[in-house]
């Protein structure tokens, strides 16, 4: 795409205005100063007229193509790409028209002339040398080790990125593991979610062209200003939860008068992500609206996290270890019992009577 | 770890092995106990034992007379939260619920907010008797690291639900965990202490007043 970025967007009968009010909100959304909204304008305006636009690398590794999905399909399709447009999406196999050698080709003249920003998705398998794996005869690995030399900060866009996701899930075949656990010397940004939600990529991606730099993280690497509070704690059925009124099935009263999915299993109560806010497709609904419980997806390890439809008061499995317990301790108990007797008989046996002679010694 | 893999942890991995130990510890000392036999019985009882022991079961949680004016705290303080904390176990709605899930059995539970104020009168009453322990010399010269701990691993749980259930001091999800995880240091403390009395208290009672009968003090 050519030409400023207001034409292009003017051609595509998106105002002037309306691009205004997206800086706006996404500036907004991030918590920043309502000054941030216009310098975003500013920054991805110029950026889309600058002879060279910041240059991006989007790596896929152990993935679904989920997250691609969820940005490429996002409910304001030409605002959202928007922010891809003002910036050379230099490597990304899904959506590049190259392949092959090209394609290659591609990445290792975005790479040369350094200070992109690396975008991952998917996990890095470690197993049998990342053989799991593998783009043009190269490990995940080696490719992630070698682009993460000359990038200016990674975003790792998805759960499996993040924290690892499925692929990371017990018993972990592939020795899966997060781009923070391989690359240790560079600013990493993380979107978990499965997928992340799209506005939370390109707000952090705007933050980044504004910045240049990353938002506010918490401990867990993601930006506090879309996950920084539970979808419990924002939830509209909140007011449900703390009057005690429970869904106990996905179709009973009190699921259709859309009471808390808690005993479902949701996971909301601990799980820090925007949905309850900023909600999908174009802010129609998000899973507790539509009635199922919140699965924690933007946690690390949610997918062993005791089942979906277990409420978090509920243990697991807890009896899994009974038997065995119980056939220990009663193994233990027997062989305490014969050591016992065994005392006992001893000290009967070493006992000695005592006779008038002895008293009289 | 998060709050979801603490969470994850102590409703899983932690809960597994607490439930595991404390089968594995309670099978090991009610064996060991029952299979030290007793001596054979020489003697002709003096009396019908067995009804000195099922007598003696109920006879020794009624204060002998004039103890009840001599240690009110023990007493009173002793019945209150022994009677709360079997009311807060047994008939908390999400208790129940827990014991359905695992064992199928159920029975109707008291209101929350009837639960919520005997909470708070086991907990006043558990921080009284402590205090009495710690005020009589006599009872503070007796008490040993057991006494304390056993205190303190009883109250913990108790404490933790109660914040939780009021969502106080800390998120509730991490409340919840650190409930539970109270729990389960609970679960594997008690068949190795002196709280084991939760399963040996009723047996050891009807033992001593069957030998008592048997000896010619009937009760």
């Amino acid at each position: 795409m050519q030409g400023p970025l207001i034409e292009i967007l003017a051609r595509q009968g998106i105002t002037r205005r309306t691009f205004m009010k997206y800086c706006a909100t996404l500036a907004s959304l991030m918590a920043l100063p309502p000054s941030a909204g216009r310098a975003m304008a500013e920054a991805m305006a110029a950026a889309g007229v600058a002879t060279k636009r910041p240059s991006v690398i989007w790596l896929p590794f152990q993935e679904c193509t989920g997250c691609t999905e969820s940005i490429t399909r996002s409910h304001s399709p030409t605002l959202e790409n928007l922010i891809f447009d003002v910036v050379s999406l230099d490597y990304q196999e899904t959506l590049m028209a190259a392949a092959g050698h090209q394609a290659e080709e591609a990445l290792h003249n975005a790479m040369k002339a350094g200070g992109y920003l690396l975008i991952v998705d998917g996990s890095i398998p470690l197993g049998l040398d990342g053989a799991y794996s593998c783009i043009a005869g190269r490990s995940n690995l080696e490719l992630l080790k070698e682009a993460a030399s000359g990038a200016a900060a990674i975003v790792a866009m998805g759960s499996c990125a993040a924290f690892g996701g499925l692929p990371h899930a017990k018993p972990n075949p592939t020795g899966a593991v997060s781009v923070s656990d391989v690359v240790k010397d560079k600013p990493i940004v993380n979107l978990p979610g499965c997928p992340p939600i799209p506005v939370v990529i390109t707000g952090v991606l705007a933050h980044f062209l504004t910045f240049g730099s990353l938002p506010e993280l918490d401990k867990h690497g993601r930006p506090k200003a879309f996950y920084g509070e539970t979808i419990h704690d924002r939830c509209y059925r909140r007011p449900f939860y703390d009057q005690g009124k429970f869904a106990k099935t996905f179709d009973d009263e009190g699921a259709r008068n859309g009471w808390c999915l808690f005993e479902l299993g949701c996971k909301g109560p601990v799980t820090y992500n925007a949905c309850a806010t900023v909600k999908w497709n174009g802010g129609t609904s998000w899973p507790v609206e539509s009635g199922h419980g919140c699965l924690g997806c933007s946690e690390p390890d949610f997918w062993d996290a005791g089942g979906f439809y277990k409420a978090l008061s509920t243990p697991a499995n807890p009896l899994k270890m009974a038997s065995a317990a119980v056939a220990a301790g009663a193994v233990a108990g027997v062989a305490v019992s014969f050591a016992n007797r065994g005392k006992k008989r001893a000290a009967a046996s070493a006992h000695e009577t005592t006779t008038l002679a002895d008293l009289e010694k | 770890m998060n709050e979801l893999q603490f969470l994850t942890w102590v409703r899983g991995t932690g809960l597994n092995v607490a439930v595991g130990v404390f089968l594995l510890g309670v099978f090991w000392r009610l064996i060991e106990i029952y299979g030290l036999g007793r001596k054979k019985d020489l003697s002709a009882p003096r009396h019908v034992a067995g009804a000195s022991g099922w007598h003696t079961i109920f006879r020794r949680s009624i204060p002998a007379q004039g103890m009840l004016k001599k240690s009110p705290v023990g007493y009173i303080g002793g019945f209150a939260f022994h009677i709360g904390l079997a009311i807060v176990v047994l008939l908390f709605a999400p208790h129940i619920k827990l014991i359905q899930s695992l064992t199928g059995l159920s029975w109707p539970g008291l209101p929350s907010q009837f639960i919520d104020l005997v909470a708070v009168v086991t907990l006043a009453a558990m921080v009284v008797v402590l205090a009495d322990r710690i005020n009589k010399p006599v009872k503070r010269f007796l008490s040993t690291f057991e006494d304390w701990f056993t205190w303190a691993v009883t109250f913990l749980p108790l404490l933790t639900g109660w914040l939780s259930v009021r969502h106080l001091l800390l998120p509730y999800p991490t409340m919840l965990a650190l409930h539970i995880l109270s729990v389960e240091i609970l679960l594997i403390v008690l068949p190795f202490t002196k709280l084991f009395h939760a399963f040996t208290v009723f047996g050891s009672r009807w033992y001593n007043g069957a030998v008592n009968g048997h000896k010619g003090v009937a009760v």
